[in-house]
């Protein structure tokens, strides 16, 4: 698969802070590729580099082969774009802003067909000022897929959202990657990249501390699992502590606790205690996420 | 210029959806024709070369609509608009930076000949108001007039840090001018001081210019304010646009 979009060592300061040092990466085609990384880290200038809004102090940036400062208007033909503060007109209706926007590209989507799959036919009509934080992030969207773009950038596309609209924007990325659109976004939320991105850079302080597969991100860690779960009184516990990759059993009164590594751990206990015949209850696996992969390479939570 | 039918025809939209725009461009100037009809009437003096108040104040009128859009609309939106975050939408599509000019100065310039419809209609109907001059030329001198007054516009929407910024400069420029350039009062009531005081005021080369038309002297008696408004126009227009700024 071609890289379509390729960055190498960008680097941009404003005044002394550096706020990109160094990043270079590259996304294949069909990837939902995320950086995360806390506020002031280097994401959104990151990516408006990327976009072309925005002039990096050194380092090469190529966009399906093009280059975003010289090549603007094709880049933008190509790609879709939602950005973290902009905004339109208060008295403009949602329909309109299609409409209008649709005007700039040379194949605009039918504005119908938008409006219908990002659930706002019936908003049509009402003025941009009137969305609920919801339905104006889905307009951005809309926005930014008239134009049918091969790669589509998303800056912080869920803050400020309540939690069912974050999930309701969840389910939308997924499908416009599975209509074979590139998806580059940005977050905050360790949640929302693990949920959605194929691959993974966290940012820290202008700088790629790491990127992977949330997955590999997470087995990179080394860090254990750990399975919890009831057995009623009177019930005796078959021997964990031998098994494979089990490293620790914990009994609290009825609740156990067993602590291990290895992908095959969490099988593997669930296995001794089915052969055994025990009536466990509650069972329930905590597994390591991105948040523990920032704090171990970091050293810090990412809201701090 | 793809998009510029769009987006002309939104922003003549939204233009009519701000009651304020509106409002300035198209309500106040008439009720001035109003007012200062009931006050002075139109009976011929000689002050006016035989004309009456009405019939000068038309093109006076015209000069008042041209400023207003140009000093105080075109900084607040375009300055609004970067402040909101809307220019930067626009600027991450292929639309040109002049597809959007162009469409903003057209929806001025046809507001501008709206309001100035209204003005002359309403003259005509109570006062029977004199027009002298051709259509055509008038127009022309509108165009040139609403260029030069709006480029200074952009030039402020362009230096001011805040859309409050633009405004407050917008305001501090078009109220003297208001008053003193002979938009809102003809010129010849104002005393001597006060009229050499105008001849640093843009909006007076428009008044100025737009009676000229209006009234069939010949363009050889107005070169000069055209030449001094195509020198605004081409100053403010490239200073605008080096200075311009999307974000």
């Amino acid at each position: 698969m071609a890289a379509v979009i390729e960055a190498h060592n960008l680097i941009k300061k404003y005044g002394t802070t550096l706020a990109v040092d160094g990043v270079g990466f590259d996304v294949q085609a069909g990837e939902v590729f995320g950086m995360v990384g806390p506020n002031g880290a280097g994401k959104t200038t990151t990516i408006e580099c990327l976009e072309g809004l925005r002039r990096a102090d050194s380092g090469q940036v190529r966009i399906l082969g093009l280059d975003p400062l010289t090549q603007r208007e094709e880049i933008a033909e190509r790609i879709g774009v939602q950005l973290q503060e902009s905004n339109l007109p208060a008295r403009l209706k949602t329909g309109e802003a299609l409409e209008l926007f649709g005007a700039f590209y040379d194949e605009p989507a039918a504005t119908a067909d938008l409006l219908e799959r990002l659930g706002l036919s019936e908003k049509r009509a009402a003025p941009v000022s009137k969305l609920s934080g919801g339905q104006r992030q889905r307009l951005f969207i809309a926005l930014a897929l008239v134009n049918k773009p091969e790669i589509v950038f998303f800056d912080e596309l869920t803050t400020g959202l309540d939690p069912q609209a974050r999930r309701a924007m969840w389910g939308l990325v997924g499908e416009i990657r599975d209509q074979g659109c590139t998806v580059f976004l940005t977050t905050h939320s360790m949640e929302e990249a693990e949920r959605l991105c194929d691959r993974v850079a966290i940012l820290d302080r202008g700088r790629i501390v790491a990127l992977d597969t949330p997955q590999g991100l997470i087995r990179s860690l080394g860090v254990e699992n750990r399975l919890v779960f009831t057995v009623p009184a009177g019930q005796a516990l078959p021997d964990l502590a031998g098994l494979a990759g089990v490293e620790r059993v914990e009994v609290n009164g009825e609740r156990v606790l067993v602590s291990g590594r290895g992908r095959r751990f969490t099988s593997t206990v669930v296995g001794a205690l089915e052969e055994a015949e025990l009536q466990f209850l509650d069972l329930r696996t905590e597994q390591p996420n991105l948040e523990d992969v920032f704090l171990a390479l970091t050293g810090r939570q990412i809201r701090e | 210029m793809r998009g510029l039918r769009e987006l002309t025809l939104t922003t003549f939209k939204l233009y009519l959806r701000e009651p304020i725009g509106a409002f300035f461009t198209l309500a106040f100037p008439a009720m001035l024709v109003l007012l200062f009809g009931a006050i002075y009437g139109n009976e011929p003096t000689p002050l006016f070369g035989g004309r009456g108040t009405m019939d000068v104040s038309m093109p006076a009128y015209t000069a008042l609509i041209l400023g207003t859009v140009g000093l105080m609309s075109v900084p607040i939106t375009t300055a609004g608009y970067r402040e909101q975050g809307i220019l930067r939408r626009f600027r991450s599509t292929p639309m040109r930076p002049l597809t959007y000019i162009a469409a903003d100065v057209i929806t001025n310039l046809t507001m501008t000949v709206l309001g100035m419809g209204v003005v002359v209609l309403l003259g005509w109907v109570l006062y029977r108001v004199r027009f002298e001059g051709q259509i055509v030329l008038v127009l022309c001198a509108v165009v040139l007039s609403g260029l030069a007054i709006s480029s200074v516009g952009y030039l402020i929407a362009s230096l001011a840090g805040t859309a409050r910024m633009a405004q407050i400069i917008g305001m501090v420029l078009f109220y003297p001018m208001m008053f003193l350039s002979g938009a809102g009062m003809p010129i010849e009531v104002l005393p001597e001081s006060i009229r050499r005081f105008s001849t640093y005021l843009p909006l007076t080369y428009v008044v100025k210019l737009l009676r000229g038309a209006w009234f069939g002297e010949p363009w050889r008696e107005h070169w000069l304010e055209a030449v001094i408004l195509g020198v605004i126009l081409l100053v403010c227009g490239g200073l605008a646009a080096r200075y311009f700024r999307w974000e």
